[in-house]
Parts: structure tokens; C-alpha cells; sequence
């Protein structure tokens, strides 16, 4: 039995979007907001709803470890997400099930890769709101189970190169785990482009007049990114990584965009952007990869 | 209104959960236990804490849920087990902060959410420090963006707040000194501080606090943070410093220094006193309302 990723997405998770979809799991109610980068998220479940897949990989920066990378290692969990900075936001009540043998087969093939790993088995843990928010919007229905993977800070630690290599290792397991269990995946990087938040909030927080890119060099670097991803210039990305990183202050510092083209295989094909928008300043790209018609 | 006692505590949940696992780690649960009983001796009516381990992004976030209730388990340390808890919150005084500090120039606001995630810092401290919920608590958050300037001006909320009501109050900074952790699964009876240099500026800041110098110390915040790598760039001293008075006039005492899991973990007793430590140096702006960060690129 061989499995495949079948597709790869960049599905940023400010839980503004959640809130503005207003789904019954989510206690706020809003008005609307970020209507851009919802339509784009509209756009990706229309080409998931075509794909036939059987589990959701998810790489969440809000899940952050310093002792290796941990995988979900429990099948079941039921409980209440509140975001510790976006509170007023987001207290999501999320039932999900989790792939424990795939996780568990990611695991010990990052583990034979050197890194440093652990399965994650504490019933009580809470999962992150980067991995219920993006798990959301690319799958409301919640019908299949996810392999939730932390955020290692090798990139505060040592730097950004040594961040991508371990990376890079992981979403190479990652693709293996998956071949070997004859799994058809869904892989998707939990972040933004460039993450330099405004640090204050209107008083209608989906009052769209108030929302912009932080400043225009994120704006400069995230248009970068985009068309690179679009040229099928996944490989230049990784070399210009590190920059990005530091000059827009983003947050594929937490790795999860490197994880994901890595377990794609750095695609050459060019990848469909859904929509690009702004959250409270941070820039986001709703972003996929068809890797079945490559 | 006074502050009664300031202390500092590392914000790991190992003193707590695993206090047997390393010598280091049960001196540091013995410490915590000291200034349990300090706390319990004192007159306090609140306890402050200022905690590293709760990150926002807009403004300052204050926890004014009176009674906040769950089973914790830290997304680290998920093997270490479950942390229950359930506070008392002082929900005026966490009203009274919000205004002091907006009237100060700062963002802020107070949360109280059902299941509100509280981190372990926090959880830790209260658990260790407080257990029977004998005193009422506030938190406020660690703005991942706030420099010098606006996090000592928080601190001076903090303060204008228990003046207006009056209260006693013991600060607490939840924070490690130098915060690099190992990056691998160690045993505990193991572990040591990262680096000798990290050691090395860890017991010089030490020094000063065991002289009661904290004004000094909260001026050397950004030297130490380059130096040692200090967590959150030893911000929370900012905030306790500004609470406390500004000045140096304190007992100190270091009850513990440890390692955990590389970190540089103190357990710190300041005790203000007349005329401490005060013949000292300090340098630094002494600001007193926030006007938004000093952008040098538009001067």
C-alpha cells in the first residue's frame, strides 16, 4: 500500500477568521470581516470537497516546544480552545480525532532522522488555536482526523538556517510516515507571511476601515513570497527563507512553511493563491498545491 | 497602599509537578515554600504577578475572571501530568489596573473568559505561593512588543491602581533569568545552566538583588538580556522595579538558584527597608506616561 501527500495548503489561522465566519463552535459572534481571505479559504474547501484524502497534517507555531517536535498522540479530543491573546475572539469548542498510528509513524521517522522527538499523550491537553483554526477553515465539517505537529524553536535557538534544516527533515518524515501507511494526505502550514501586529484593536474589531499591512516592507516581502510560489520557485523560497524571516518578521520563523514545502518535495509547479489579505496588521496568504496534477 | 514584599519566581512547572526529580528542583519548591510562609505572615490583601509565560499582543491583558477554574497541562511538559486549579481573582482591582493604565497612556483591557488559558507561570506561582486562595490575586500579561518605557509604566498602573483602593500588596515577577533552555531530553539530576556565560551573569544579577539593589537591576535589563539571553528581556523586572518605587532600598535575599532544563531559575525575597541600597547610580528615563514607542527613523 502506498500512500501520498495529495495536496499541501497554507492555511493561516488568525482566529479573526473564525470569529467573522461565525460558526456555532465559536462562542463571539461578528459582523463579518476579512471577507478577502475568507473567500480565498471558500475557494480551497471547493478543491478540498474534489480531493480524496483521509487525514489533515497540520504544523501550528502555536503549539511551540523547545525539547523536539511533538506529535498528537491521543485519538480523541474534546474541549474548549480560548486564545490567550484574541480571547474576546475566539473560544472555540472543537471535537476532533487524531490519526495516532500516522503520528506516531511521523514521529519515529523524524526520530531516525536525528531530531529530536516525542509523542504528545496527556488526555487533558488543549490543543492550540493555530491547529483549530486551520483545521476549521479548511475542513468545517471536522469528518477527518488530524496529526498535530508542534512548532520546535530551532530557529530562536540557533538561527533560521538550522530551523529549515530540521525542517526540512521533519516534512521528509512526514512524507515517508505517509507513503508507508498507504495514507492520502492533506499537509497544511498553520501561519502567516509577514506577522508584525498592530498592537491595538478597534472597538469593532471587524471594523475593516481600520485594517492594513503593518507597513510596506511586509507588504514588499509578502508579495515576494506569493509570486515565488505561483512561479513554482519553492526552492529559491527556501533560500531566500532566512531573510524573510528577519526582514518582515514572519512567522515561517516557526517553521511550519518550510514542514510543508519540505513534505511536498519543494514543488516546481506553480502553487494556486486563493487570496492574500491582512489581519490585524500580519500579512496571510490562503495558498495550495494540487500534488496529484503535478 | 504599600508593597509589603516583592519577590521573583521562575515560572517552570517543575518545582511544582516534579519537585523530587533533581536536588535543584526541590530547592527551588523549598524556597517557594519560604515565601509561602512570608506571604502568609504578611498583611498582604493582593497579590500582583506579572508573568512572562502570558504573551499578548494588544496592549496589556489583566485577568479579572474572580474565580478561574481548570485542569491545566502545559504544552511542554504534557508528560509532567495534569495542573488543577482554580483562583481567586481580586476583579476591582483588576478594573481599577485596567483604568490606571489606560489613563496612563497604555492599551489594556481585563479578560475573564470561561476557560481562559492561564499559563503555567502564573499557575505555578499561585499553587506554590498561595494554595488555600487566602489572598485574592490579579495577572497582568507580558506584551511581546513592549519595550522599557511602556512596561515600567505599567508597573506604575499597577502601583496608582492599589493606591486608589489601598491595598497591601506583594508583587510578583514570574521569570526566569537567562532562559535558554536544553534542547534535548535530559535527566533531571542532570541538569545545569546552559552556559558557564549565562551562569555567570545569572549570580552577577544575583548579586544585586541579594543587596536589594533592584533599581540597578532593572537598568542592567537590557544588557543582561543580550548577554544572557534573559527571558522576555527581563521585562518583568521593568515592571516590577516601577511597582515597587523605583529604588533600591530592600532586604534582599536569593533563597534558590537552580537550573531547570538549562534555564536560570531564582526564587528572590525583596523586602522594602529604609535606605537599603540607596546610594546607587540610576541613568535611565524615568517615564511617567506612555506616548507610543520613540520611532528614531521619523526624528
Amino acid at each position: 500500500m502506498s500512500g501520498r501527500i495529495v495536496m499541501g495548503a497554507l492555511a493561516p489561522h488568525p482566529p479573526h477568521l473564525v470569529y467573522a465566519d461565525n460558526p456555532k463552535q465559536n462562542e463571539p459572534r461578528a459582523e463579518g470581516g476579512w471577507e478577502v481571505l475568507r473567500w480565498g479559504y471558500d475557494a480551497l474547501r471547493a478543491k478540498l470537497k474534489k480531493k480524496d484524502y483521509d487525514v489533515i497534517i497540520v504544523h501550528s507555531p502555536h503549539w511551540r516546544t523547545v525539547v523536539g517536535h511533538h506529535f498528537l498522540g491521543v485519538p480523541h479530543f474534546k474541549s474548549l480552545s480560548v486564545d490567550p491573546i484574541f480571547p474576546n475572539l475566539f473560544r472555540f469548542h472543537y471535537d476532533l480525532k487524531v490519526d495516532v498510528p500516522l503520528a506516531e509513524a511521523m514521529c519515529a521517522e523524524a526520530a531516525s532522522q536525528g531530531l529530536v522527538t516525542k509523542m504528545m499523550r496527556n488526555p487533558k491537553f488543549r490543543i492550540d488555536y493555530g491547529t483549530v483554526t486551520a483545521c476549521h477553515m479548511v475542513n468545517p465539517d471536522w469528518d477527518k482526523p488530524i496529526v498535530g505537529v508542534s512548532a520546535n524553536a530551532a530557529y530562536d535557538y540557533f538561527g533560521n538556517d538550522v530551523g529549515d534544516r530540521q525542517m526540512i527533515a521533519l516534512g521528509q518524515a512526514a512524507r515517508r510516515a505517509v507513503e508507508k501507511l498507504g495514507r492520502r494526505a492533506l499537509v497544511i502550514s498553520s501561519c502567516s507571511l509577514s506577522h508584525r501586529h498592530f498592537t491595538t484593536e478597534p472597538g469593532v474589531p471587524e471594523d475593516m476601515s481600520y485594517e492594513r499591512i503593518y507597513n510596506h516592507n511586509q507588504y514588499l516581502w509578502d508579495m515576494h513570497v506569493v509570486k515565488l510560489l505561483k512561479a513554482g520557485k519553492a526552492r529559491e523560497l527556501l533560500d531566500e527563507m532566512p531573510d524573510f524571516i528577519d526582514q518582515s518578521v514572519s512567522e515561517a520563523r516557526a517553521g511550519s512553511l518550510t514542514f510543508l514545502l519540505s513534505a511536498m518535495g519543494f514543488p516546481t509547479h506553480p502553487a494556486e493563491v486563493h487570496a492574500y489579505g491582512t489581519v490585524i496588521g500580519t500579512g496571510n496568504a490562503v495558498v495550495s498545491w494540487d500534488m496529484e496534477a503535478a | 497602599m504599600s508593597v509589603v514584599r516583592g519577590y521573583i519566581v521562575p515560572g517552570k512547572p517543575q518545582p511544582l509537578l516534579t519537585p523530587d526529580a533533581a536536588p535543584g528542583y526541590r530547592k527551588l519548591a523549598d524556597a517557594f515554600g519560604t515565601v509561602r510562609e512570608e506571604i502568609a505572615a504578611s498583611d498582604a490583601d493582593l497579590i500582583m504577578i506579572y508573568s512572562t509565560k502570558w504573551l499578548s499582543v494588544i496592549g496589556h491583558q489583566i485577568q479579572a475572571d474572580p474565580s478561574p477554574t481548570w485542569v491545566h497541562v502545559d504544552h511542554e511538559w504534557h508528560d509532567l501530568g495534569e495542573i488543577p486549579y482554580s483562583f481567586s481573582i481580586d476583579a476591582e482591582y483588576a478594573a481599577a489596573y485596567e483604568a490606571a493604565a489606560k489613563k496612563r497612556g497604555l492599551t489594556a483591557r481585563t479578560v475573564a473568559y470561561k476557560g481562559f488559558p492561564i499559563d503555567t507561570g502564573t499557575i505555578t506561582a499561585l499553587k506554590l505561593l498561595n494554595p488555600e486562595n487566602r489572598i485574592p490575586a490579579c495577572v497582568v500579561s507580558c506584551n511581546m512588543y513592549a519595550d522599557r518605557a511602556e512596561t515600567i509604566v505599567l508597573g506604575k498602573a499597577a502601583r496608582d491602581a492599589a493606591m486608589q483602593l489601598g491595598k497591601k500588596v506583594v508583587a510578583i515577577a514570574v521569570t526566569q533569568l537567562s532562559n535558554r533552555m536544553v534542547t534535548e531530553f535530559i535527566e533531571p539530576k542532570s541538569d545545569r545552566i546552559s552556559s558557564l556565560k549565562d551562569d555567570e551573569w545569572n549570580r552577577k544579577i544575583l548579586e544585586f538583588l541579594g543587596n536589594g539593589r533592584l533599581e540597578d537591576v532593572s537598568q542592567l535589563a537590557r544588557q543582561f538580556f543580550r548577554e544572557a539571553n534573559a527571558d522576555q528581556r527581563f521585562k518583568a523586572v521593568w515592571w516590577l522595579a516601577a511597582l515597587m518605587g523605583q529604588n533600591n532600598d530592600y532586604e534582599g535575599r536569593v533563597l534558590a538558584y537552580e537550573p531547570i532544563w538549562g534555564t536560570g531559575s531564582a526564587v528572590v525575597s525583596l523586602k522594602p527597608v529604609e535606605r537599603g541600597a540607596t546610594n546607587v547610580e540610576f541613568d535611565e528615563d524615568d517615564v511617567e506616561v506612555y506616548r507610543g514607542d520613540r520611532n528614531v527613523l521619523d526624528r
